[in-house]
């Protein structure tokens, strides 16, 4: 009696990994950094964060069903609150509700699903998004506040919400008095006001590297980083020339004229270095592939946001390096092919 | 200076390397190893395809209603790539008809149904008497003649490569007992109960081939087949053998990798092993050719492992080629709850059939049963995120994510650049994608696309050249025609002015003659 069999493609096991998986790791490795984010600034980043996945699921459902793509496969992959946790990781905490939905919209609508939807997207959507916000509404994403332990006025949840939902200042007070520079502007001022860094690090927003928080954030970031590269989530080559080549730039700069370039340390510990080194230049979709190509594309990065807070007019370059590289990306892949087994290089 | 391979190649198993990528996979061994290898029964009928080996279909030497004896010649192919196909058992053909071949494609092929007559008789055999005195091309001759193929999978005829090889100048003869797939066992099983049979097809081989030496090469974990094989090679007069144990990585079994972990070197794109002085060859295979010089049995039967929680009691079984997968199932305990897919060989690059009337062949090293937990649901396709773990596991040291794209989009010549050719098939890639792509199903569809393309363009280009033969061709017999055209038309000329010279002197008489009168 013989008996019949569905068939299927080899490999016959289940699968060992999914996509979902991949993101959700991501979003584990990044909670270490929320938390430190909160504990220092407020409570503030932790709605960004929840109004930013909030719109990024509604974009996605909207644009897979224009799209006639099915929902539940692509809404639990996780990719479109992955890209929303990392944009609002670059909002300032009091942000008003409309910077996430517009950045949600640039960076799920039309950086993601005009470009093809998942994993053919050209450009790091949560960076796009976070572009188009910053150049836009400067005002509103320069407001960042002091860490809580320096700061003149700590504002409580209630006028947290109320300045996220009305876009007024908390407790009546003016904006000036309740926001500050970043530590990455107090320098950039000052060294264009002629001062030493030393002396601008006099200000009491600086800590022992880098910004006050702002540096134990970046070392739980790097503590998530190093969670997600031993579990292979990421490889190595992009964190490692990123911050490596910003070290080594920052101390041949330093070594030429401490007066004006901040110690390289100063460069790894402030904005959002840390954050784009293990979480958005490793991007795989909008990045390079072949490990060699990973390596141009790390460096790329580092140089490039190096040369920005130098010369460009922004304080950090984050951003923009990583879409600078996006763009340069096909082509390294292009030119750092492996060689193949059993060929000559 | 660069190093002369195939002296790096004469040291091989010396020193361990590394090839890049592979899996740790769960072995999935013991548990078809707890039991010792049985001979499986005779089934009612025997259906032995004409399909077993590369290259061509064996064309049918018997007809229906004949007697045949076990080992008696059914079905020959000399075509290059080719083999013979022999009668498993003595009995009575009773049709040549396409029945299931257990061929990857799924098609049925020829088959040659044998029905038993309990006897097992074989046919008069002839041995070569003692194999040390034999000539090479003698022992060669009668490998082939046997239907020995490759029994690791690769189902190339045995006495083919071995002629090639001897050809090309071999110094290193490798026995692959590196069985690197899960749940296959059957030639760690052959290792531990005959090592013997593999030392003896080992010198056989080696003389065959004109090596020096042989290298044995079996995974670490493989815990009591050492011994067994030292054991076996210290009671015979065997030197020049060396047994070695390469670390448990899948797929360190496939040739290319094997080469590499025990010489370092890479078997060249587009080449062989042969390029390095070397020949690679599986355990069972010299199994088979010992017992076809020494006894003169033809290749009429193999040790086929039965396992997976599908099957009741997993174990190995030496069935007669051409037994249905069914009667094996059966002998060990039948089929478990939720059996849901039947594999043949292993479960990374095993095919599933559609049915368990398929007949054992001599590529059937495993028959997998899988239950609906073991490969559970289909997951959805999902897009590519170029997250690299393909290529991180590939061994061929290519890059999937590309590749893929490359094929799904006919970008041929892209694909030949990308290294094609140059897959292994081992499933790594497909293991790995958190997207569920089905990799290697493309890269098999690019692969026999490449080969539809290399022949449209091989016709296209026969086409041009004949196209353009055919225009220089009417273009030269134009030109011709217009030279004897120009050549009459001179000739013509000619005349005339003769015709004219004539005439005016004609006319000159006569004006001369008018004047005179």
């Amino acid at each position: 009696m013989t008996r019949r069999f569905d068939t299927g493609g080899a490999p016959h096991f289940p699968p060992q990994a999914t996509i979902r998986q991949v993101m959700l790791q991501v979003v584990f490795a990044l909670l270490p950094g929320i938390a430190a984010h909160a504990w220092y600034f407020g409570p503030g980043i932790l709605l960004q964060i929840a109004l930013a996945v909030t719109f990024a699921l509604l974009f996605e459902a909207a644009c897979l069903t224009l799209r006639r793509k099915p929902l539940q496969p692509f809404l639990g992959d996780f990719s479109a609150p992955v890209t929303a946790i990392l944009f609002a990781l670059c909002l300032p905490p009091l942000a008003p509700w409309w910077i996430a939905l517009i950045g949600m919209f640039f960076a799920i609508v039309i950086a993601k699903h005009v470009f093809g939807g998942l994993g053919h997207n050209l450009f790091n959507p949560a960076m796009i998004g976070y572009v188009v916000v910053l150049i836009a509404f400067p005002q509103a994403m320069t407001a960042w506040l002091p860490p809580q332990s320096i700061a003149a006025y700590e504002p409580a949840l209630s006028e947290v919400v109320a300045a996220i939902a009305t876009g007024e200042s908390p407790g009546g007070m003016g904006w000036d008095a309740v926001t500050g520079a970043t530590p990455l502007d107090t320098l950039r001022n000052s060294v264009a006001a002629g001062q030493m860094i030393s002396e601008a690090r006099q200000s009491p927003i600086f800590g022992d590297f880098g910004g006050l928080g702002w540096e134990w954030i970046a070392n739980w970031y790097a503590l998530g980083g190093l969670w997600l590269l031993w579990r292979r989530v990421i490889s190595w080559q992009v964190p490692v020339t990123m911050i490596g080549s910003v070290v080594l730039l920052g101390l041949a700069a330093w070594l030429i004229d401490p007066g004006s370039n901040p110690a390289p340390l100063q460069h790894v510990f402030s904005g959002a270095l840390v954050l784009g080194a293990f979480f958005i230049a490793t991007d795989p979709v909008s990045g390079c592939a072949s490990p060699r190509g990973r390596l141009v594309f790390g460096a790329g990065v580092g140089i490039i946001t190096l040369v920005i807070r130098r010369w460009g007019a922004y304080p950090d370059g984050v951003a923009f390096a990583v879409l600078l590289m996006n763009m340069a990306a096909p082509l390294i892949d292009r030119y750092t092919r492996p060689r193949i087994f059993g060929r000559s290089s | 200076m660069q190093p002369d391979p195939i002296q790096t190649a004469k040291l091989a198993g010396t020193r361990l390397y590394h090839f890049h990528g592979g899996l740790r996979l769960r072995h999935n061994k013991q548990v078809s190893c707890e039991l010792p290898i049985a001979r499986a029964a005779l089934p009612e009928c025997v259906y032995v395809p004409l399909m077993q080996h590369s290259g061509q279909e064996a064309e049918p030497t018997v007809a229906a209603g004949q007697k045949v004896l076990k080992g008696e010649v059914i079905g020959r192919c000399d075509h290059a790539g080719g083999g013979w196909v022999h009668a498993p058992t003595s009995g009575t053909v009773n049709a040549i008809a396409r029945h299931p071949i257990s061929h990857p494609s799924g098609l049925d092929g020829v088959c040659v149904l044998v029905e038993p007559d309990g006897l097992d008789q074989w046919t008069a055999l002839q041995p070569i008497a003692d194999w040390r005195d034999a000539e090479p091309a003698e022992l060669r001759e009668l490998i082939n003649g046997a239907g020995i193929v490759g029994l690791g999978g690769g189902v190339f005829p045995t006495g083919r490569k071995i002629e090639e090889a001897s050809r090309r100048g071999i110094h290193t003869l490798i026995l692959n007992g590196a069985e690197c797939e899960p749940y296959i066992s059957c030639d760690e099983m052959l290792m531990r109960e005959q090592p013997a049979s593999i030392i003896l097809g080992a010198q056989i081989l080696q003389r065959a081939i004109g090596a020096d030496r042989t290298v044995i090469a079996i995974e670490d974990q493989m815990g009591a087949v050492y011994q067994a094989l030292a054991r076996a090679v210290a009671a015979t007069d065997a030197t020049a053998i060396d047994i070695v144990k390469v670390t448990t990585l899948y797929p360190e079994g496939g040739e290319k990798q094997l080469i590499q972990v025990l010489t370092g070197l890479e078997t060249p794109s587009g080449g062989r092993p042969t390029d390095l002085g070397l020949l690679c060859q599986n355990v069972a295979t010299a199994t088979a050719v010992a017992r076809a010089v020494v006894e003169g049995k033809a290749l009429v039967e193999r040790i086929v492992t039965v396992t997976g929680s599908g099957v009741r009691r997993p174990r190995n079984l030496a069935a007669a080629i051409g037994t249905p997968i069914s009667d094996l199932v059966e002998q060990c305990g039948g089929y478990a709850e939720g059996a849901a897919r039947l594999v043949l060989g292993g479960p990374m690059m095993g095919y599933s059939l559609a049915s368990d009337a398929n007949p054992v062949i001599k590529a059937a090293n495993c028959i997998l049963v899988l239950t609906e937990n073991d490969i559970q649901p289909p997951q959805p396709e999902m897009p590519c995120i170029r997250c690299g773990e393909c290529a991180r596991v590939c061994p061929a040291l290519l890059q999937p994510q590309q590749l893929h794209v490359t094929v799904r989009n006919g970008f041929w010549d892209d694909t030949i650049e990308a290294g094609l050719a140059d897959c292994i098939e081992c499933g790594c890639c497909d293991y790995v994608c958190p997207s569920h792509i089905p990799l290697v199903d493309w890269f098999r569809h690019g692969k026999s696309e490449l080969r539809r393309v290399a022949a449209e363009r091989a016709g296209a280009e026969n086409a041009r050249r004949r196209y353009e033969a055919r225009e220089a061709r009417l273009a030269r017999l134009k030109q011709e025609r217009r030279q004897r055209m120009q050549e009459k038309k001179q000739a013509l000329g000619d005349q005339r002015a003769k015709q004219e010279r004539i005439e005016a002197a004609v006319e000159r008489a006569r004006s001369r003659r008018r004047n005179e009168t």
